[in-house]
């Protein structure tokens, strides 16, 4: 049992995925669970852990943007693996769209 | 040939002998699968031609009296590292199609070395999971006992190899799926020291955990594979830089117990075996120490906040417009919404959804930058450790391999598995599993796991001290 609570719908809209009700009462119980068992690490005293912030080594470590391969090399294998493709784009569905309401 | 017993060492022998050729030893392996893999389920897809067909190459190779350490032996490869042209999935439906589009470095080096890949090992989707159930493709069976799972997320890999349906296999180990399934079918599993293997190719789940490693019969099987996989790679950028001093081999001495971590939730008769391994390497001539790692039983926590986050974080990119699934809808954020929902599994739609909320705004001091410091906390009891201490020593699991469907509705149980499993992907730090005895469950005897954890970049200590462990 937990005090936590989660609203999935709001959740599953920033994951982009669509959840049923089913399965939305099921998380309902699930996530707080989750996360109140998660939460024991409040417990690691504060002055050790601030101390210690973020200095775990890790870091994001990027490539230098160059020495690109010859254009075009790569062009057919990706698109074979895209569900719909307009000749050597990556077809989508439309991004941005006039609201039909207001 | 007598597969339950052989190695990759005696086969090596075997082979450069002209004792069997290549072929034969493939042939051997592919009639096994396919009288007992319907059983076990260990592969998603077994490659019987390309595998004879490679196995014919090595023989070429090996005429030329030009054979490397794994030219001609069979291995199984978890369903989560890219070979060209073959469907990798991953274990999950949103995948079911994928074809790789290049070879994961870890595969092109075996292939150098003219290996026989036998086929795909079936895994918990994304490798989020202990026991294989959570495979979009149903569950692999531990061939000790078909009743129980043989751990995960490398479930297929281990069975493969503990069923004797290939002479040893690649997992990938995020917070245990190496160790574990190895620990479960008396395996030698090693999970190498973050960066010493390369992960491109790999399929990512938690970037800042993830390690590639093997699952083999013998710690010497396990280093054969390990040396032809390891090295530096520029197309991982995490990767470390070939060490000039990973050749220093002092012999370890010291290891080190941190007691109270096993004070619960360990079963007795498990426990009792453990100390009995202690004893047995005492007896060896080495020292047992107790030690103080106060924050490592708040590994699993901290596991299961930085996790889900990256989880959340890497499988973004799957949305129906690349690669993959793709379920049409009205509009874009539908087809994403849509193809997500039907295309990952119940397990992965949990994680993704918790990572989002541990890193949602409000939440995320509390919660992801929180386990952040904590992480750093336990990795810092490790270097303290490592200044005392050889190695530290823990049973890999608290409990031997369990019935499939005991714990697939309670995800807190499926996760305690890996209790003492995480804390070293939290650390970055390297570990091996080696079986030492046994306990008995419903009558049958099951393995138990025996777990060495080492200094970063030290694996050689770890197969020192597995070669005693076995001898023991």
């Amino acid at each position: 049992m937990t005090d936590i609570q989660v609203d999935i719908e709001a959740l599953a809209k920033l994951a982009r995925l669509e959840v049923s009700p089913e399965e939305r009462a099921r998380l309902e119980k699930e996530i707080p669970n989750i996360l109140e068992f998660v939460k024991t690490i409040q417990a690691v005293s504060a002055q050790e852990a601030g101390e210690q912030k973020d200095s775990s080594g890790l870091r994001n470590v990027m490539r230098a943007d160059e020495n690109p391969h010859e254009s075009g090399i790569y062009t057919d294998t990706l698109l074979e693996a895209a569900p719909a493709r307009e000749g050597n784009r990556v077809a989508v569905k439309q991004v941005i769209s006039r609201s039909k309401k207001s | 040939m007598n597969l339950e017993t052989l190695t990759i060492r005696e086969a090596r022998r075997a082979l450069d002998a002209k004792e069997y050729s290549a072929l034969d030893l493939t042939n051997a392996y592919l009639e096994r699968i396919a009288k007992k893999d319907r059983e076990i389920h260990a592969y998603l897809e077994v490659w019987a031609d390309s595998a004879r067909e490679e196995a014919k190459a090595a023989d070429a190779m090996i005429a030329q009296g030009k054979s490397m350490p794994l030219t001609g032996i069979p291995l199984a490869i978890k369903d989560n590292m890219l070979v060209e042209g073959r469907i990798v999935s991953a274990g999950s439906k949103i995948l079911e199609n994928y074809r790789a589009s290049y070879d994961a470095t870890v595969i092109k080096k075996l292939k150098d070395h003219r290996v026989v890949f036998l086929g795909r090992a079936n895994m918990d989707e994304f490798a989020m999971g202990s026991s294989t159930e959570n495979s979009a493709y149903g569950p692999t069976k531990n061939p000790l006992d078909l009743k129980r799972v043989p751990g995960g997320s490398s479930g297929g890999s281990a069975a493969a190899v503990a069923g004797n349906l290939a002479l040893a296999a690649l997992g990938s180990d995020t917070g245990g799926s190496i160790r574990q399934p190895a620990a479960h079918t008396g395996l030698v599993g090693l999970k190498p020291t973050y960066g010493a293997v390369s992960r491109s190719g790999l399929i990512a789940m938690g970037s800042s955990l993830d390690q590639i490693g093997p699952l083999a019969k013998t710690v010497d099987d396990a280093r054969i594979l390990y040396d032809a996989i390891r090295g530096y790679d520029e197309k991982d950028s995490t990767s470390l830089p070939d060490k000039v001093n990973d050749t220093i081999k002092t012999r370890p001495r010291v290891l080190g117990v941190p007691r109270a971590f096993l004070q619960k939730g360990v079963d007795a008769d498990l426990l009792a075996v453990f100390e009995k391994t202690l004893e047995s390497l005492k007896a060896k001539g080495y020292e047992i120490r107790d030690i103080d790692m106060p924050t490592l039983p708040y590994g699993l926590a901290v596991y299961y906040i930085i996790m889900p986050a990256e989880v959340s974080t890497n499988l973004a990119r799957l949305d129906g417009i690349r690669y993959g699934l793709s379920v049409s809808a009205n509009t874009i954020g539908d087809v994403y919404a849509k193809t997500r929902a039907q295309g990952f599994g119940p397990e992965t739609r949990r994680r993704v959804l918790v990572g989002t909320f541990v890193l949602s705004s409000g939440y995320v001091d509390a919660y992801y930058r929180k386990a952040r410091s904590v992480r750093s906390v336990i990795k810092n009891e490790f270097l303290r450790a490592f200044q005392n201490v050889d190695a530290v020593v823990l049973p890999t699991t608290p409990a031997p391999a369990f019935i499939l469907g005991t714990k697939t509705s309670d995800p807190l149980a499926m996760y305690a598995e890996d209790i003492f499993a995480v804390p070293v992907n939290l650390a970055g730090v390297p570990a091996i599993s080696v079986p030492s005895g046994e306990v008995v469950r419903d009558g049958v005897k099951l393995p138990v796991g025996f777990q060495i954890i080492g200094a970063w970049g030290r694996e050689e200590s770890l197969f020192t001290i597995g070669e005693d462990v076995e001898r023991a």
